[in-house]
């Protein structure tokens, strides 16, 4: 079952993803990226499956300029694993499901 | 007869896979079209596709995709996202083995694919998604002002290098040979664009930087001169490797891996068929690859009209 995914911007980057008490994954994406919208779909998919352990959510690169720099995002799609405030996994391109599931049982 | 879950199996969801599964559904078929992510393929990272029919004003490489599935989609197709990991075509019956289920099939058309093709210079995968990219819609953006390196000189480095000028304020083209292999009409363009300065006979010999790219070192083909350049990221388009890893040895390929056909799109194994990027032919185009795939899905539904009688 595909999920919603929680938009996050340069202000609620700190509070929803940095302070979160669970792993976090942001998607960093723009809606001019097609391999984005080829992966969101994925990223549903996942939410629905992983959504109680991990909380997903979505940047958009466009609107934030602060955040992706933070980062060195220089490529989108980029999925970032972030763990206690660290990151602790980065995947970059669209990839299938089955390697963001290896990513995501890492940091669970 | 044993259990075959569907008549034809499609790899692939570009627009030779789209295709076959066009005419695979409008032919009746029990079709299943997979694919690793979500429909697309390269054509998702192409911002203006000017040479594919019926499009006069051009359109973009998503847009053209969002069509193509739309359309499969009224004629039901089955489209479902997994990652193919291997192929058994031991049996007549073939075996589709996804990375977590195994789907069975009288036929399966073979339209994976190809993927850009890495140069293999120190830097390249260190700084993959840290300046080095080849995808110019989805990066571009990022390098407003910039200066940029590309690499390549075919029809997918020009135009897309051309695309780079909107955000970077120079682009370095580097390429190997004294003149490009491009269309005449991107190379025209290219060559009256002032912001793209040609690098001739020179190749990349590696990317450098702290946390993102920060110089590249070229070195010209005939007088060895090595040269450092400052970029803020690097491009690359040296043309394309087959998506065909999970291929047993049966299906014969060239030296290159890609894909033997017959005029009919059937391989040397029977059942098994190809289409697009992952053929052995000589140019990939939108045009080629549907063209392929819809005559692989008419010698496949033949084939499986067959198989089912001898059955």
């Amino acid at each position: 079952m595909a999920a919603e995914i929680l938009e996050v911007d340069d202000s609620s980057f700190e509070s929803e993803v940095l302070k979160a008490d669970q792993p976090v994954m942001v998607d960093f994406w723009a809606p001019w990226c097609g391999p984005c919208k080829a992966l969101s779909p994925v990223i549903e998919e996942l939410a629905g499956t992983f959504g109680d352990k991990v909380k997903f959510t979505k940047c958009n690169v466009d609107d934030n300029p602060v955040t992706p720099g933070n980062f060195g995002i220089r490529s989108i799609p980029t999925l970032i694993f972030f763990k206690d405030g660290e990151v602790a996994e980065q995947i970059v391109g669209a990839v299938a499901k089955s390697k963001l599931e290896d990513a995501i049982n890492k940091v669970l | 007869m044993k259990d075959v879950k569907y008549d034809l199996v499609i790899i692939g969801g570009g627009p030779a896979g789209l295709t076959a599964g066009l005419y695979a559904a409008r032919g009746r078929l029990h079709t299943l079209l997979v694919e690793k992510v979500s429909p697309g393929g390269q054509v998702l990272i192409t911002d203006w596709i000017e040479n594919y029919p019926g499009y006069p004003e051009g359109i973009s490489g998503p847009d053209l995709i969002d069509k193509m599935t739309e359309q499969v989609k009224r004629f039901d197709l089955k489209i479902e996202s997994g990652e193919v990991v291997s192929l058994d075509v031991t049996d007549s019956i073939k075996k589709i083995v996804l990375s977590d289920r195994t789907i069975t099939a009288h036929a399966v058309i073979i339209a994976s694919g190809a993927t850009p093709k890495k140069l293999g210079v120190p830097g390249e995968d260190i700084f993959f998604g840290r300046g080095v990219s080849s995808c110019a819609t989805c990066d571009g953006p990022f390098f407003k002002d910039g200066v940029l390196a590309a690499v390549g000189g075919g029809d997918t480095a020009v135009q897309e290098s051309l695309y780079l000028t909107k955000f970077a304020k120079k682009v370095y083209l580097i390429h190997r040979r004294d003149q490009l292999r491009a269309e005449a009409i991107l190379q025209e363009r290219a060559l009256a664009n002032d912001k793209i300065e040609i690098l001739w006979d020179t190749v990349l010999s590696r990317i450098d930087g702290l946390s993102n790219v920060e110089e590249i070192t070229v070195e010209h083909v005939k007088t060895g001169e090595k040269t450092a350049i400052s970029v803020d990221g690097c491009f690359i388009w040296v043309g394309i490797q087959p998506i065909t890893d999970f291929l047993p040895d049966t299906v014969a390929v060239d030296s290159y891996g890609f894909i033997e056909a017959n005029a009919d799109m059937s391989t040397s194994v029977p059942g098994i068929f190809v289409a697009g990027d992952a053929r052995n032919t000589p140019l990939r185009q939108i045009a080629t690859a549907v063209g392929d795939a819809a005559i692989a899905a008419f010698s496949a539904e033949n084939y499986i009209e067959t198989v089912k009688n001898e059955a």
